[in-house]
């Protein structure tokens, strides 16, 4: 195999990656408002709490996913990334500030003892999960599709462009996969009334999803697939049909397995209908971006290739620890009362 | 303002806000690792109170150094595309090594460090404070691999097929003489930056009338910690900073003209004087008054007090010759603009010696009891956890500044870099948004950084942290 064909592969699986581990901190997120509304069973303050110590520990090392894919994508395909994120200026520019809200939302709601405060960065964590799924769905879209690209490999569509029904639709859907999948996520790691309710929410939400999913597929594969994107995409909307029906008999593990292999596979399924390809142009095909004439020098992707094998499986292993350490679930008597620093107490003044 | 100048603001402004997080990152991830060392192994309650003080604060500062860092990988491709495809080959790898090698490092072992307090081993929870370090070490070493690379090209070919730069020795860019130098440099700076907040933090809390008095001697103690962090930072800065001095007039003669804003060579054998005060035209051509001291830039430029150091203007007329015509590399003017690199560099200077002698007063005052109850002592104090901070800003503003109009040094002009496609309604909308966004979340920053100083150490709650003594539905010690 070439060596750039390597990368395309390398470049798929840290997307793919991303997708899977970052779709269900998104789905945590954008759930805030629905799971984390208190009942008589638990407060809504503690109820976010837990959903957010499931994620703690992980959500920062999902967000790398993304960080090593652009720098991937730069080292790799360098006019992949300049086309990419010059052409695609706006949505990024929203994704980047969404997640800095996002991330900020995490570690700074808890820092300050007031409900307003709360509040706002609340809204920050919804708004930061919900937003960055759905135009990286519209993104995706546009890549496999093709966008206006010119002779000299510049991307001449304006914002609005990019916004078409397909790439719409393709927001949608990868909300939706992210929400199910982060409430198949709860359901496994959380004891007590969060545990039940997301579990009924994954399998509502993940039927509306699936139909929605096998269309969106559908339109792509039949525009750009080939027989193995169509094999994979099938066996994407299988793991989501299969999920759904695990999660409905009671097999959190299973089906949030379920959920995992969904996205991965709907995800791959674009890669492989985009490749050749890295970037096709709808201008005209002779000025798409493929793996050829987009890539770096052999040798720039034989260094990345070493550096690769030995490191990727590292950076595998320790993700898997802290996983395992963990694993246990998370319950409403495992929140501490709170440790933020309010107003001063009056008598030390 | 067209989109070059926004986009040139843009990455300015984001990358000096950057860089205010990361060298406290840097610098206090490994105060806070020997904090808990320190505890480990003598198991004195007073540091584990400090480690989890000055933990909290870390996590903090933290944050706000990760999502800003993320809009710096990728304004490379929104703004700076004709770039990326020009040096993608070379750039593109260090920092994706940079996000394999350091940012999974960082992130995951931050993880296990804030929610493993009793639930993963002591030795371990320790460990991870020690490899976040290692880790920020290893992303100031990649990233600071591909800014070398742009102050001094080492290491690939020009290829006129191609029409870009094309890496052919990745050793040599790893182990450029400008890296080498520079990596022990900012190292050594961001060590500094954390021992000022360190020091300016505990020596406020000596001092103020409400610290109980019996947490006073563990004030103290993270103060004279600070205190020896600047000293021995400094001592590296200075040392390396000198031998950067030497590189950058080998490679990027015009810099350190601009840096003594020297208008004319000095030829060898005479021996340029260092420049105290400058006074020159506004534009940058002529020197107007200038009060020095005899040949002490000949010494910090080439290590002898006779050598002969080139001047601006013929730099000028040199660099005109050799690279105007090209489309890349052709500029009207070779001169950065010198009021900014002269000052920057002796403000750099300047903040990091006044850091330095802060410090050396404060222990002092804790070893030998100088006297040090002066208000002006207090207002120091407070400074001195900004000093070495700006002095940061500083350095970079003025490597950044220095190196234009290049984008990398005589291959690329920074006019040349920027993206074709992008319009100067999209980058205007960016760069004002970002900057509105950055300046509120500096407001809040700074305010949880005060709350959570003005708060102090909690006291010890004598519980263990051992994960065998922990049943498992014991509250978690840290989360969210
Ligand atoms: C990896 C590359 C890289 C790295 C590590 C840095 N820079 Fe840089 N810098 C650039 C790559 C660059 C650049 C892409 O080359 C820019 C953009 C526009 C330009 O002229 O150069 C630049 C410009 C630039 C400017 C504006 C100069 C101008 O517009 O004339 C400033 C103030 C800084 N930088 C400051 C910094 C700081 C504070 C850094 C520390 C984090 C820093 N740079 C690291
Ligand atoms: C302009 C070039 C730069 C880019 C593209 C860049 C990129 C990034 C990114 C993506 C992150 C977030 C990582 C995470 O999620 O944990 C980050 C954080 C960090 N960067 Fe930068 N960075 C730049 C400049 C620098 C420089 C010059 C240094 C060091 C000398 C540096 C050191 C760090 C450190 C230590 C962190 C850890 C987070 C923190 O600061 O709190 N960066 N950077
Ligand atoms: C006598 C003391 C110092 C000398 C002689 C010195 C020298 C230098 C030189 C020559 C450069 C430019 C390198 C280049 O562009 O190629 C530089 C950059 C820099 N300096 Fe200093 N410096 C000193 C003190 C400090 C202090 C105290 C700090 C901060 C605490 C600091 C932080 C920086 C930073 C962050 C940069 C930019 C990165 C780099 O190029 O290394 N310096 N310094």
């Amino acid at each position: 195999m070439e060596l750039s064909t390597v990368w395309f592969v390398l470049i798929a699986v840290l997307w793919v990656g991303y997708f899977v581990l970052e779709g269900f901190d998104f789905g945590v997120g954008a759930l805030f408002p629905v799971l984390g509304k208190g009942d008589e069973a638990m407060d809504g303050e503690t109820r976010k709490r837990v959903m957010l110590s499931t994620i703690g520990p992980v959500w920062d090392g999902n967000e790398v996913w993304l960080i090593t894919a652009g720098g991937a994508m730069f080292a790799a395909f360098p006019h992949w990334y300049a086309t990419l994120f010059s052409g695609f200026y706006l949505p990024l520019f929203l994704i980047l500030v969404a997640l800095i809200l996002r991330a900020l939302g995490f570690d700074y709601r808890g820092k300050v003892d007031s409900a307003v405060w709360r509040r706002r960065w609340d809204l920050c964590i919804v708004a930061g999960s919900v937003v960055p799924a759905v135009l990286w769905g519209i993104a995706f879209t546009n890549i496999v599709r093709g966008v206006p690209i010119d002779a000299s490999m510049e991307y001449t569509g304006g914002f609005l462009s990019l916004l078409n029904p397909v790439a719409l639709l393709g927001g949608v859907v990868l909300l939706g996969l992210s929400v199910t999948h982060g409430a198949m996520f709860l359901a496994l790691k959380t004891d007590g009334p969060i545990r039940h309710e997301a579990r009924a929410l994954a399998v509502r939400v993940g039927g509306v999803t699936a139909v929605l999913a096998a269309v969106w597929l559908a339109i792509i594969h039949r525009d750009t697939g080939t027989a193995l994107s169509w094999l994979v995409a099938g066996l994407a909307a299988a793991a989501l049909g299969g999920s759904l029906v695990l999660a409905r008999r009671g097999a959190e593990g299973w089906a949030f397995t379920g959920t995992f292999a969904a996205i991965g596979l709907a995800v791959a399924s674009l890669f492989f209908a985009l490749f050749p390809d890295v970037m096709p142009s709808s201008t005209d095909p002779a000025f798409s971006l493929t793996t050829t004439n987009a890539s770096s020098t052999d040798y720039t992707l034989l260094i990345m290739t070493w550096v690769a094998a030995f490191f990727v499986p590292v950076v595998l292993a320790y993700t898997a620890f802290t996983y395992w350490t963990f694993r246990k679930r998370v319950s409403g008597h495992h929140i501490p009362t709170p440790q933020a620093v309010g107003e001063e107490p009056a008598h030390t003044r | 303002m067209e989109a070059l100048e926004l986009a040139r603001w843009q990455f300015g402004i984001t990358t000096v806000y950057h860089y205010f997080f990361v060298p406290i990152t840097i610098g206090l991830s490994l105060l806070v690792a020997i904090l808990q060392t320190l505890w480990m192994r003598t198991r004195n309650p007073e540091w584990l109170r400090l480690t989890k003080f000055f933990g909290k604060l870390f996590t903090i500062n933290f944050a706000l150094g990760l999502v800003t860092g993320i809009v710096q990988e990728f304004q490379f491709g929104m703004n700076w595309s004709d770039y990326s495809r020009f040096v993608g080959d070379i750039f593109g790898a260090p920092l994706a090594i940079e996000a394999l090698l350091a940012f999974f490092l960082e992130s995951t072992f931050l993880g296990l460090w804030i929610f493993g307090w009793g639930r993963i081993p002591e030795l371990l929870h320790a460990s991870c404070m020690w490899i976040v370090h290692i880790g920020t070490v290893l992303s100031a070493y990649f990233i600071l691999a591909a800014n070398s690379f742009m102050q001094h090209p080492v290491g690939f070919v020009n290829n006129p097929e191609t029409g870009r730069a094309e890496l052919t020795d990745f050793w040599a860019v790893l182990t450029n003489p400008v890296q080498l130098v520079t990596f022990p440099h900012v190292l050594a700076a961001a060590w500094m930056t954390g021992g000022g907040f360190m020091l300016a933090i505990a020596l406020w809390h000596v001092w103020r009338a409400r610290t109980p008095a019996s947490d006073r001697r563990m004030y103290r103690r993270a103060a004279a910690i600070g205190a020896v962090t600047i000293l021995v930072g400094g001592l590296g800065t200075v040392i390396s900073g000198d031998l950067q001095g030497k590189v950058m007039t080998e490679v990027q003669p015009m810099k350190m003209a601009a840096a003594e804003a020297l208008y004319d060579s000095v030829p060898e054998g005479e021996g340029a004087p260092f420049s105290i005060i400058t006074v020159g035209t506004l534009d940058g051509h002529e020197e107007v008054w200038a009060l020095t001291v005899p040949k002490l830039l000949s010494y910090l430029s080439t290590g002898t007090f006779e050598g002969g150091v080139e001047g601006i203007n013929d730099l000028q007329a040199e660099y005109t010759l050799t690279y105007a015509g090209h489309e890349l590399t052709e500029a009207e003017n070779y001169r950065p603009v010198v009021p900014v690199t002269y000052w920057t560099f002796r403000l750099m200077m300047g903040f990091g010696f006044a850091a330095m002698g802060i410090a050396a007063a404060a222990l002092l005052w804790l070893w030998r009891g100088w006297d040090m109850r002066h208000r002006l002592w207090h207002w120091a104090a407070v400074a001195v956890a900004f000093l070495p901070l700006l002095a940061n800003s500083w350095g970079w503003i003025f490597t950044e500044m220095g190196r234009q109009p290049w984008l990398v040094f005589g291959l690329m002009t920074t006019r040349t870099g920027v993206s074709p496609g992008t319009t100067t309604a999209e980058v205007l909308t960016s760069m004002v948004l970002f900057t509105l966004l950055y300046g509120v979340l500096a407001v809040i920053e700074v305010g949880l950084i005060l709350r959570y100083t003005r708060a102090g150490a909690e006291p010890y709650d004598g519980k263990s942290l051992d994960p065998a003594d922990r049943t498992d539905d014991q509250p978690f010690v840290f989360t969210y």
